[in-house]
C-alpha cells in the first residue's frame, strides 16, 4: 500500500518535473523573433521626439501573430515568416499618460511588404497633429528627387558596368555582388569597432582589390585564351551566384542597418527629403562629375575610350592595354562599392542578396543609354532611378515599382535597339 | 554518420519529379541555347507562366485537367511570341538580358498584392492539384516503397522526360533542325541560303517555351503549391549548370545533368550535415551547409565553362560558340 503510494507519488513527480522546467524563464531570447528573415519594425516618438518605450504592437496574418514591445529608445521590431500583408495594432491602453495617437492614424491598418525584408512602419502621435495629406504635385516633386537621387546611385554602380563592357565586352553578371560586397563590408568593419570613416574607406578598398583580384586571377586568363563573351557572361553567372551564397555564408540572411540608418526627413525649399538621400545625391554626382573629366581631359581618360573603342587599334598605338583594363576593373569595383552603400542607405539596409535584386535594373540603366557608353549608362540609369520612384506617383503598386522600368527597357530595344546614346551600329 | 541513409536518399533524387522537372526546363535550354545559340536566361519565367498558367485556370476559372494544361501550353507560347518579336533580331547578350528582365517581370506580377485574389501573391496557390491525382490509375498501396501519388507522379513526369526527349532527337535530325543547326554555326550563311532564319528561331523559342512549362507543372504537382519565391533567376543559373554539366547540344545530356545535379547536391548535403552533426565540422551549422552546397554549384559552373564547355556527354564541334 506505501509502496503504491510512494510509487505514484514518483510518477507523478516524474511528469510534472519537465514541464516546470519548460515553463522556467530561459535566459536566452525566444529564438521566433531572430529566425525570421523579414522583419516589421519602427521607431515610437511622440511629438516632442522623446521615445516611448513598453507599448505593445502585434502583427498578424492568418494564423501568424508576432508581438513586440518598443523597447527604451522607442524601436520595436516583430520578425515575420514570409513577405505579404499584415494587420499591424498598436495598443493604445499601453500607452502612457497622456499620449495618444495623433489624428487621422489609422490602428490597426494593413501594411504590405514591397522589396525588402524590412518594413517600416510609422506611428504619429501627439495631440491634434493631423497627419497631412500631401497633394499630388508635392507628392510628384518629392518622388522626382527621390528617384534622381536612386538613379545616381544606380549610375555609380552602371558606369563601371559599362566601361568593364566598353573595354573587355563582358556582360558581367556579377556586378551586383560588387554592390552588395561594399554595404556588406562596411557593415562588417563598423561591427568590428572601426570607426565609421575608416569602415567607409576600407569598404570602397575593398571593393577595388575585389575588381583588381577579379581582372587579375579569372578574367585575364580568360581573355589570353581567347574564351568567347557567350562563355565568359555564363562564367560570370557562376561567380555571382558562389559570391552571393559566400556572402550569405559570413553575413546570415537577417537585414542589418548601417550607422546613422535612421533619419527624420528635413524640408528643403519645396522638398522634404531625408538628410541621407540628399547626401548619397551629393556624393555620387560629384563622383561621376569626376569620373566624366576623367574620362575626358586626363591622358588615362583619352585611353580608356581608344581601348573601348577598339582594343587592337589603341594597343597598336602604344596603349597598355592590360593595364587600361586593370584600371577600369579597380574603378568599377570601387565605383560599385559606393553604390552599395548608398543602396544600403536607400532602401534601407544590408542584405546578402541586395545587389542581386538592382542587377536588371543597373542592365536597364545601361542597355537605355546603350551598352557600352559610360555618358549613356549615366543617363539611361537616372531614367530608370526616377521612372521606378514616379510610377508609384501615378497609380503602380509599390511592389510592382521594378517592372515598369524592366518593361521600359524591353520597349526601349523594340525601337532603339542601340540605346539612347548608342552608335548606329548592327547589334543583331 | 549513417551512409546507408544518406546514399539512399542521394539515390531517390535520381527519379524524383523534381529531378523531372529540372530535366525537362533543361531540355527546353538545350533546344536555346544548345541547338539554336539562343542564349535565354529567362526559363524560370516560361516555368511560372506554365505553372501558374495551370494552378490559376483550374482554380479561378475551374476546368479540368486537360483544359488547363493546354491553357498553360498557350500562355508559353504567347510569352515566348511576346520575348521573340524584339529580341531575335538582336545581339546574343541583348536577347540574354531581355529574357531574364522578362521572367522577372512575371515574377514581380504574380507577387504583387494588387492580385493576390486571383495570384495568391507571396503565399503563392495551392490545392489545384486535385484533378491530375483524380486520373491515378494506381490504388492506394507500396509501389517500390512509395505511395500511389508518389509512383503516379514519378511515372508521369519521366513519361514526359522520355516523350519529349524522343521529340527533341526525332527534331533535331530532320531538315528543320539541321537549318536550326547552321544557324547556331553562321546565321548569315543560312540566311544566305534563303531560310527565314527570324522564324525559325521563333520556333525553336517555342518549342523550348512550351517544355520549360510542362517543367513548371510537373514542379509544382507533387508540391501541391506553386510559389513565386521558387521561379527566381537563380533558377534558370542552376537549369544552366545542368545542361552544361550534361552537354548542350545533345538531348540526353540535360536530363543526365539534372541527375547528377540533384544527386551531387543532395549527397553533400548529406555528408556535411552527418560530419556536423557527429561533431566532426563545426566551424559550420547546417543553415550554412545549405549555403556551402551553391557556392559549390557556381563554382561547378564556372570551371564547367572554363574547363570543359561541351559537358560530359558533349561533343566540343557542336558548341554554340568558339
Amino acid at each position: 500500500m506505501i509502496g503504491a503510494v510512494f510509487a505514484s507519488v514518483v510518477a507523478i513527480l516524474l511528469a510534472v518535473a519537465p514541464a516546470s522546467q519548460a515553463t522556467s524563464p530561459s535566459p536566452t531570447p525566444s529564438p521566433s523573433i531572430t529566425t525570421f528573415q523579414n522583419n516589421i519594425s519602427g521607431f515610437l516618438r511622440d511629438d516632442a521626439r522623446a521615445p516611448i518605450a513598453d507599448v505593445t504592437i502585434t502583427a498578424r496574418s492568418g494564423d501568424f501573430e508576432g508581438t513586440a514591445k518598443s523597447a527604451a529608445n522607442g524601436s520595436w521590431s516583430i520578425g515575420v515568416p514570409v513577405q505579404g500583408t499584415y494587420e499591424i495594432e498598436l495598443d493604445e491602453s499601453t500607452l502612457p499618460e497622456g499620449i495618444k495617437l495623433a489624428d487621422g492614424q489609422e490602428n490597426p491598418r494593413s501594411v504590405t511588404f514591397s522589396q525588402t525584408s524590412n518594413l517600416s512602419v510609422i506611428f504619429a502621435f501627439g495631440e491634434g497633429i493631423v497627419v497631412q495629406q500631401q497633394d499630388f504635385g508635392q507628392n510628384l516633386l518629392n518622388r522626382l528627387v527621390a528617384g534622381l537621387s536612386f538613379g545616381l546611385l544606380l549610375a555609380l554602380a552602371s558606369v563601371g558596368l559599362s566601361l568593364i563592357f566598353g573595354t573587355t565586352g563582358l556582360t558581367n553578371f556579377a556586378h551586383g555582388e560588387m554592390v552588395t560586397l561594399g554595404a556588406v563590408l562596411v557593415f562588417a568593419f563598423n561591427a568590428i569597432g572601426l570607426p565609421f570613416w575608416l569602415a567607409l574607406i576600407l569598404s570602397l578598398l575593398g571593393g577595388g582589390l575585389f575588381g583588381y583580384v577579379q581582372d587579375a586571377g579569372l578574367w585575364k586568363p580568360l581573355r589570353r585564351r581567347g574564351t568567347g563573351l557567350v562563355p565568359m557572361m555564363i562564367v560570370s553567372i557562376g561567380l555571382a551566384l558562389s559570391v552571393r551564397y559566400v556572402i550569405q555564408f559570413f553575413f546570415g540572411g537577417a537585414t542589418q542597418q548601417l550607422p546613422f540608418a535612421q533619419s527624420a526627413e528635413i524640408q528643403l525649399g519645396p522638398v522634404s527629403i531625408s538628410p541621407n538621400n540628399l547626401w548619397s545625391l551629393v556624393i555620387s554626382a560629384i563622383v561621376i562629375a569626376l569620373i566624366g573629366i576623367v574620362l575626358l581631359k586626363t591622358r588615362l581618360g583619352k585611353a580608356t575610350r581608344a581601348v573601348a573603342d577598339n582594343p587592337a587599334l589603341a594597343a597598336a598605338s602604344g596603349i597598355d592595354v592590360d593595364s587600361v583594363i586593370r584600371i577600369v576593373w579597380v574603378t568599377g569595383g570601387m565605383l560599385a562599392s559606393l553604390g552599395g552603400i548608398l543602396w544600403a542607405y536607400y532602401r534601407p539596409g544590408v542584405t546578402f542578396d541586395m545587389g542581386s535584386q538592382i542587377l536588371l535594373l543597373i542592365f536597364a540603366g545601361v542597355t537605355l543609354g546603350g551598352l557600352g557608353t559610360v555618358f549613356g549608362a549615366l543617363i539611361g540609369s537616372i531614367i530608370v532611378g526616377i521612372f521606378v520612384e514616379l510610377t508609384t506617383v501615378f497609380g503602380l503598386a509599390a511592389d510592382l515599382k521594378y517592372v515598369g522600368a524592366l518593361f521600359i527597357m524591353i520597349v526601349v530595344l523594340l525601337f532603339r535597339p542601340q540605346g539612347i546614346l548608342g552608335r548606329r551600329e548592327r547589334v543583331g | 554518420m549513417d551512409f546507408g541513409f544518406i546514399f539512399s536518399s542521394a539515390a531517390s533524387e535520381l527519379f524524383s519529379p523534381t529531378t523531372a522537372a529540372y530535366a525537362l526546363a533543361a531540355l527546353g535550354l538545350a533546344v536555346h541555347f544548345g541547338y539554336s545559340g539562343l542564349l535565354n536566361f529567362g526559363q524560370a519565367g516560361f516555368m511560372a507562366v506554365g505553372a501558374y498558367g495551370f494552378a490559376i485556370s483550374t482554380l479561378t476559372f475551374g476546368v479540368p485537367f486537360f483544359v488547363g494544361l493546354v491553357i498553360a501550353v498557350i500562355c508559353s507560347v504567347i510569352f515566348a511570341m511576346l520575348l521573340g518579336i524584339p529580341t531575335l533580331r538582336l545581339r546574343a547578350d541583348y536577347l540574354a538580358i531581355v529574357t531574364i528582365a522578362a521572367a522577372e517581370i512575371v515574377r514581380y506580377i504574380v507577387t504583387t498584392n494588387q492580385l493576390t485574389a486571383v495570384t495568391g501573391s507571396a503565399n503563392g496557390l495551392a490545392a489545384f492539384e486535385g484533378g491530375f491525382y483524380a486520373m491515378n490509375p494506381f490504388p492506394a498501396g507500396s509501389y517500390m516503397g512509395m505511395n500511389n501519388r508518389d509512383f503516379f507522379i514519378r511515372i508521369v513526369g519521366w513519361g514526359l522526360v522520355i516523350v519529349c526527349c524522343t521529340l527533341v532527337w526525332l527534331l533535331m535530325r530532320s531538315p528543320w533542325g539541321r537549318v536550326l543547326k547552321g544557324i547556331r554555326e553562321d546565321e548569315n550563311a543560312v540566311r544566305s541560303l534563303g531560310k527565314n532564319v527570324y522564324a525559325y528561331k521563333m520556333q525553336a523559342l517555342i518549342i523550348g517555351g512550351v517544355l520549360g512549362a510542362l517543367a513548371g507543372m510537373i514542379f509544382t504537382l507533387p508540391r501541391g503549391a506553386v510559389q513565386p519565391a521558387n521561379y527566381g533567376t537563380e533558377l534558370t543559373f542552376f537549369l544552366y549548370t545542368c545542361l552544361l554539366l550534361g552537354g548542350l547540344g545533345t538531348v540526353l545530356g540535360p536530363v543526365i545533368g539534372a541527375m547528377i545535379f540533384w544527386v551531387v547536391l543532395s549527397l553533400t548535403q548529406g555528408i556535411l550535415y552527418g560530419l556536423i552533426e557527429s561533431g566532426a565540422v563545426t566551424w559550420l551549422n547546417t543553415v550554412q551547409a545549405g549555403q556551402l552546397r551553391y557556392i559549390l554549384v557556381g563554382v561547378a559552373l564556372m570551371l564547367l565553362m572554363i574547363f570543359r564547355p561541351q559537358g560530359v556527354f558533349g561533343n566540343k564541334k557542336e558548341l554554340a560558340f568558339a
